[in-house]
């Protein structure tokens, strides 16, 4: 059994679903009935109550009943439950859609709550004060030098700089899944999935090494990134992306790209994105990832080919 | 399915925190199963909304606790069947190959925050309604007793059999063998038909289990329990023809169990099933819903004490969530004591003889379903 993308789109400024998994599906050549298995990935924190995913199922049109589930994750998770669906032979095709929209609030201050409630989070320490201990840690280590982190723009929370930030606008992303024979039949060039894994690693910023980033060292393992031309990186800083691609073992030739990450979306949008790569036939081995938690804590890669 | 733990479930866990919660189901679904961590590759985590603890996705600062680093885990919310659909995950992932052995875990930890005040962020331009879940499910409740033309006592009846089945169950939350009809019957009405002593408890709780491949069962020392088939189906909240007494996605999902398990007379080949029942009504609304009784039909057979431990059909012989209700760890304490039902594990709420079990759970406004059939022979 083998699992491709085979259609995506994505919104950048707008969390309305509907259109997006519109274009998705007729990027896939499919129709909304014919898909076996929906799954999302959001979180109610972004949006400010609890349950907010369930109105989005309104999005799909959910009468008759469907196949459905949800992650309280990036959409990239999501993905994996929906491709490990299709192996099991559960599924033959999944729609997979993240949503979210950071202007609700103050994401950076809503992130904290991410934190260990009884120690860390009571001190309320900011998404770009974590990620500056981590450059900092980095350069204090020699793995990066202020060089790599040179720029003109303003301090945010140094060394990290405005510039640093990739922009966290509204969004949603969808990614349509079909196995073997279905995906044949859709696209002429699927975007065969042949590795897909994630690790987790230790959230205390005192219990691991901040410079090392070993749940996507392992994740890139599993996944073999071998041969990889493009690799769409979900790093949130500047500084993320240069210890991922060390993390992962990504050669000099390979083209990292990095865009603006709407909350919960970016990591299925890098996918998608590295997806087309194969489907327009520009490359012929590409890498989505994915990441979560404080300081690139959660780590996710998906290796895509043109051949199964 | 492997082994099962779970907590002693109480309205206040001051005794641990949330890690030590999750853990303390874990160690005992890792001894109940003879598996070591080493043993087990992912971890899947099913919880309701993060507002209920106030943590934004607390599966990553309990990472550690959850013996998940390392590994691969995953956090799985669909409200409140989501501690099926955890359970369903997890044995996707082994059904795939992927993995040959994984935890699911769930939890609530309702003592940390305020769930009334979690689920009562208004979003613009709705009505207030400030009556919680009760107050959603009561009308629902009154359109079912006029439709199928039950008794009102029916209500108590339920309340009465899970209360001292839960007296029967050492992790119940609430364990009440003194509860009587009557006694029900004058508890304080909080949504009219729904009493006090009908509605379930707020609970800190967690549940664990652990599910393996076949080689993995076929090497457990203990009996354990085949996972026969599962189904998921979901709709919306409200739409043209939805009907929240009898739900359409509840009714497919069991079509599509049976069929996957190989069952055509549920009533017959189901020797227990453990139903999400968080108001007393919904057993009678839930065995219509399951094809165990035709509609208009299903108050009748509790009426007549066959879903009590004896009857033809016993229904939460664990006292279900009547008894203990941690919401994330409710749709997984389901699941697992309808395999600690067909291993021979369910200690003083044993079904004698029990063979074939059904775990059930449901979320959101009566349009998340998931469950599953689970056998003692392959």
């Amino acid at each position: 059994m083998s699992v491709a993308v085979v259609g995506f789109a994505q919104s950048i400024g707008s969390v309305d679903l509907v259109p997006v998994f519109q274009r998705a599906l007729a990027n896939a050549g499919l129709e909304r009935r014919e898909v076996d298995f929906w799954c999302s990935g959001s979180s109610d924190y972004v949006v400010g109550r609890a349950f907010s995913f369930v109105s989005a199922v309104d999005a799909i049109g959910a009468s008759p009943p469907i196949c459905e589930s949800h992650v309280e994750m990036d959409a990239a998770w999501a993905l994996y439950e929906a491709y490990v669906k299709i192996l099991a032979g559960e599924a033959e095709t999944a729609l997979v859609y993240g949503f979210g929209a950071a202007s609700a609030g103050d994401i950076r201050r809503i992130l904290a709550l991410q934190l260990d409630p009884y120690t860390v989070a009571p001190l309320w320490p900011d998404a770009v004060s974590i990620a500056a201990l981590q450059a900092r840690a980095a350069i204090d280590a020699g793995v990066l030098s202020d060089v790599d982190l040179s720029d003109e723009s303003d301090w945010v929370a140094p060394p990290i700089r405005v510039n640093h930030c990739a922009p966290v606008p509204d969004g949603a992303a969808a990614v349509v899944l079909a196995a073997t024979e279905r995906a044949r039949q859709l696209r002429e060039r699927p975007a065969w999935i042949t590795g897909f894994a994630h690790r987790i690693d230790p959230q205390g910023l005192g219990e691991r090494d901040l410079t090392t980033v070993p749940s996507a060292t392992a994740a890139a393992a599993e996944a073999d990134v071998a041969g990889v031309e493009v690799a769409e990186l979900h790093a949130p800083y500047l500084h993320q992306g240069l210890l991922l691609r060390r993390a992962m073992g990504l050669g000099a030739k390979t083209r990292v790209t990095r865009r603006p990450a709407p909350m919960f979306a970016a990591g299925l949008a890098r996918i998608g994105t590295a997806a087309e790569e194969i489907l327009t036939g520009r490359s012929t081995v590409t890498l989505g990832h994915a990441t979560s938690g404080p300081a690139l804590q959660q780590n996710l890669v998906c290796v895509m080919r043109a051949e199964p | 399915m492997l082994g099962t733990g779970q907590t002693e479930h109480r309205s206040k866990r001051l005794d641990v925190s949330m890690a030590g919660l999750c853990r303390e189901a874990i160690d005992r679904a890792l001894a109940d199963a003879g598996t070591t961590w080493e043993q087990i590759d992912a971890v899947v985590l099913g919880k309701a909304p993060d507002l209920f603890e106030g943590v934004m996705m607390p599966e990553l600062f309990l990472a550690d606790a959850l013996g998940a680093v390392g590994k691969p885990l995953l956090r799985v919310h669909t409200a409140g069947s989501v501690g099926g659909a955890t359970a369903i995950v997890a044995t996707t992932l082994i059904r795939a190959g992927v993995h040959r052995r994984v935890l699911a875990v769930a939890f609530e930890k309702q003592s940390e925050s305020n769930a009334m005040w979690a689920l009562s962020i208004q979003p613009p331009f709705t009505a207030p309604i400030g009556a919680g879940a009760g107050g959603y499910f009561a009308p629902h409740v009154r359109a079912y007793i006029r439709r199928a033309g039950a008794p009102p006592h029916v209500g108590a009846l339920v309340a009465v059999k899970d209360r001292r089945n839960g007296a029967l169950n050492p992790y119940a939350h609430l364990r009440q063998p003194e509860i009587t009809c009557e006694s029900v019957r004058s508890s304080v009405m909080l949504w009219d038909p729904i009493r006090y002593d009908e509605t379930c408890p707020s609970s800190d709780g967690a549940c664990a289990v652990v599910i393996g491949d076949q080689a993995a069962a076929e090497a457990s020392t203990g009996h354990v329990a085949w996972i026969k088939a599962t189904a998921m189906r979901s709709e919306p909240t409200s739409y043209s023809g939805k009907d929240h007494v009898d739900p359409r996605a509840g009714a497919e999902a069991a079509r599509a169990l049976w069929r996957a398990a190989g069952i055509t007379a549920p009533i017959d080949e189901i020797d227990v099933a453990e139903l999400y029942v968080p108001f007393s009504w919904y057993e009678p609304m839930w065995l219509e819903n399951l094809g165990f009784a035709a509609p208009g039909q299903g108050w009748k057979l509790t009426e007549a004490g066959e879903t009590a431990i004896g009857g033809r059909l016993p229904v939460n012989p664990s006292g279900g969530v009547l008894c203990s209700n941690p919401i994330g760890a409710s749709g997984l304490l389901r699941f697992a004591e309808a395999a600690m039902q067909v291993m021979g594990r369910a200690g003083a709420h044993q079904v004698p003889g029990a063979t074939t079990a059904l775990g059930h759970a449901y979320g959101g406004g009566s349009q998340f379903f998931s469950m599953w059939v689970v056998g003692r022979r392959p």
